[in-house]
């Protein structure tokens, strides 16, 4: 089917034709009932086209308009299949990252920059229960509100039908970033979107892109065999944190895999953080003739999916302590409720902070020494008071953070680093706290993620007069 | 419009009512009883009763196998399922079994199909428990929604036009999409006897407007039902897949 500029297709007016790949033409279209501009994805139906022409239009149109936020094109609406089947959907202005590709190899800041973008994005969507399965910079548009996801013909939603899971046993995805897992037909991991975020990063990082475009299938399982190259024996300006993070988002075994996009983000943001892990020996020679010859199961290799990780606890939790009268009973019980927390999910994160109270906004404490050595004071505080918490220096970071409001900056600090969830303390209900509201009460009214509240059990003597 | 489907009653009648009251508070356009009103539970004449009562204010009642059985001999019934019956029989008026006598085997809606099992040969009562299992009834009917019960396991076939249908187990609670570009087959759960590992019991709401199908789940006192069925001397597992929902 033909189209062309000026036609209307259900009120909708083409007005230019948009480059596309070979499932669907792109328009960029007017609608006289909207006020943006639209995007009508118009699925080549022709007879003799290939099945997941049409599977993937109806997986992107069961997806699309359950999907909601700033990391996704909005849905508009869809047309009848037997007239002419369209997908309308928001035009998202911005740069796609493909384009960006072109420049590749970026900085290493510019590459962690992009990276955490594209995290943030695909944890906004995993929340929603979707994978999306075919992410590449092609798909990625880099816009003023961040990274937005497109094209969902090939993803999966947990509470929907697989309609091309059970339709094709042959593994669907783009051969240069597919997930191992994928290739053997697993299409139900969200890690799967994990591994191809490792490959943007990797094309990012170096220029090259990590197992180049192998047509077959045989040629795609290669990669659950053959690490690529290390990104910094191609770029040696690479630093060790990237590449640690590189080589996490490609570990084949899932259960070494990052399980959660939000660690890949936090991870991005904080290299001082990064832990720097070496490669796992490369097997021998002999090794791999001897499994070669040694019937295996190629599933076992690909380790368990990491939905069990996730299901056993946050990834990423923030303990916020108060420890401006030192570690008080109730920063002790903080501590306790967190240890609790931590040791549900062994691969968990934690960010302790604790909040300077400054009294004007802007005024800089730090520029004096006094305020220099306060800061430092209270960090080396907040260190000893997580110590008995035993945890290595991989799952845990120090925030000391100067505001005016500690509710606002915790606020502020989960938001931003996708935390799963918050442990704070509670004093007791004094009068002046009854009238001007505590922090926990406003971490609990506006924070994104769950709370837990710690309060002491309160003593008969002390809330008497 | 929207059309409740309650399959498998099974003379559970504190299922029954638990089911009834959700259906009340969802008001639909149309109610659907898919079969298996009798049989297993311990208030046959109940169950016959409110159903008779919903078919003569305008519901589709199918026939279910043991419905059939309970009015006419039948061979291949497990023995806790012929036990029950035998006892059942016993328990049924005249009046009763002529409301079983009289139900169809299938009723057509405008494009909507109702049976309790397979639609290929609904009196052979064939099991849909998997996407083989489902294809025979596509090729049976050209209706664009087929919907049974008697597996006891919610599930929806999504059937496209020379390819083998898609099976999904439905989530609780969670509308599954009925898609313009298929035809849909929905194994409705049960009411008085879910096999699912979810005790709780099963109706199913179709959303023709939305296209969705959901299932819904009404926890209710199977601990009392399966007290029932032990005092009405019924083969002792019969309750205890009760309170165990398999």
């Amino acid at each position: 089917m033909h189209f062309r500029q000026g036609q209307v297709i259900d009120g909708f007016t083409l007005e230019e034709q948009m480059p596309s790949g070979g499932m669907a033409s792109l328009w960029r279209a007017r609608h006289p009932d909207l006020d943006v501009t639209a995007v009508l994805k118009i699925p080549f139906l022709d007879p003799g086209q290939d099945v997941s022409v049409v599977i993937g239009y109806e997986v992107e149109e069961l997806v699309l308009k359950r999907l909601s936020g700033p990391h996704v094109p909005r849905y508009i609406r869809s047309g009848d299949l037997a007239e002419t089947p369209y997908i309308a959907m928001e035009f998202v202005e911005g740069e796609s990252l493909a384009k960006l590709a072109r420049n590749a190899p970026l900085s290493p800041d510019e590459v962690a920059l992009i990276g955490a973008k594209v995290a943030v994005a695909l944890a906004s969507l995993h929340a929603q229960e979707v994978a999306h399965l075919d992410l590449k910079p092609e798909n990625v548009i880099l816009a003023e509100r961040g990274a937005v996801l497109l094209d969902f013909g090939l993803s999966r939603h947990a509470g929907l039908p697989d309609l091309l899971g059970e339709e094709s046993r042959v593994p669907m995805g783009s051969a240069a970033y597919i997930a191992p897992e994928q290739v053997l037909g697993d299409r139900s991991d969200p890690a799967s979107d994990i591994f191809a975020l490792g490959g943007i990063l990797y094309l990012l990082a170096t220029g090259e892109l990590p197992f180049d475009f192998p047509s077959t299938t045989a040629g795609m399982k290669r990669r659950l065999y053959h690490a690529p190259k290390p990104p910094s024996a191609i770029n040696p300006k690479v630093p060790a944190w990237l590449e640690t993070i590189i080589r996490k988002c490609l570990e084949v075994d899932r259960g070494r895999r990052y399980a959660d996009a939000a660690r890949v983000a936090f991870d991005l943001r904080h290299p001082d953080q990064v832990v720097i892990t070496k490669p796992q020996p490369r097997r021998s020679s002999w090794d791999r003739i001897v499994s070669a010859f040694q019937k295996r199961d190629d599933r076992q290799l690909t380790g368990a999916p990491t939905s069990r990780r996730r299901e056993a606890g946050p990834a990423l939790i923030l303990a916020a302590v108060d420890l401006a009268g030192g570690t008080d009973p109730l920063a002790q019980a903080v501590r306790a409720e967190t240890a609790r927390l931590v040791a549900a999910r062994p691969d968990s994160r934690l960010a302790c902070l604790t909040v300077l109270k400054t009294e004007l906004i802007g005024e800089d404490s730090r520029a004096d020494d006094a305020g220099r050595s306060a800061y430092i004071r209270r960090l080396v505080m907040l260190k000893d008071w997580a110590h008995p918490l035993g945890l290595p220096e991989e799952r845990v970071s120090y925030h000391v953070v100067e505001a005016v409001s500690a509710a606002d900056a915790i606020i502020r600090y989960a938001e931003h680093n996708q935390i799963g969830h918050i442990v704070i303390g509670a004093r007791g209900a004094s009068a002046v706290r009854r009238h001007l509201g505590s922090v926990s009460s406003k971490v609990v009214a506006q924070a994104g993620c769950s709370v837990t509240v710690v309060r002491l059990a309160m003593l008969e003597e002390a809330v008497e007069p | 419009m929207r059309i409740a489907v309650l399959a498998d009653i099974h003379a559970n009648r504190e299922a029954f009512d638990a089911v009834r009251e959700a259906v009340a508070a969802e008001a639909p356009d149309k109610i659907v009883i898919a079969g298996d009103i009798v049989g297993y539970g311990a208030d046959p004449t109940y169950a016959v009763e409110i159903a008779a009562d919903y078919a003569a204010r305008g519901a589709h009642v199918v026939l279910g196998n043991h419905d059939q059985a309970a009015v006419e001999e039948r061979r291949g019934m497990t023995e806790n399922a012929r036990a029950a019956i035998l006892w059942t029989r016993e328990q049924l008026s005249q009046e009763h079994r002529a409301f079983l006598a009289g139900l169809p085997m299938t009723i057509t809606d405008q494009d909507r199909l109702y049976v309790h099992a397979s639609a290929d040969e609904p009196g052979r009562w064939r099991y849909v428990h998997d996407a083989q299992a489902a294809a025979p009834s596509f090729e049976a009917t050209p209706a664009q929604l087929i919907i049974c019960g008697h597996t006891h396991i919610p599930a929806v076939f999504y059937s496209r036009p020379g390819r083998p249908p898609v099976a999904f187990r439905p989530l609780d609670n969670q509308p599954a999409p009925l898609m313009t570009t298929r035809r849909h087959l929905v194994v409705v759960g049960s009411v008085g006897q879910p096999r699912d590992g979810n005790p709780a019991a099963c109706f199913a709401l179709v959303d023709l407007r939305e296209r969705s199908v959901t299932m819904h789940r009404v926890p209710y006192d199977a601990e009392t039902a399966a007290r029932k069925v032990l005092s009405a001397g019924l083969p002792p597992s019969l309750a205890a897949r009760l309170v165990a929902g398999r």
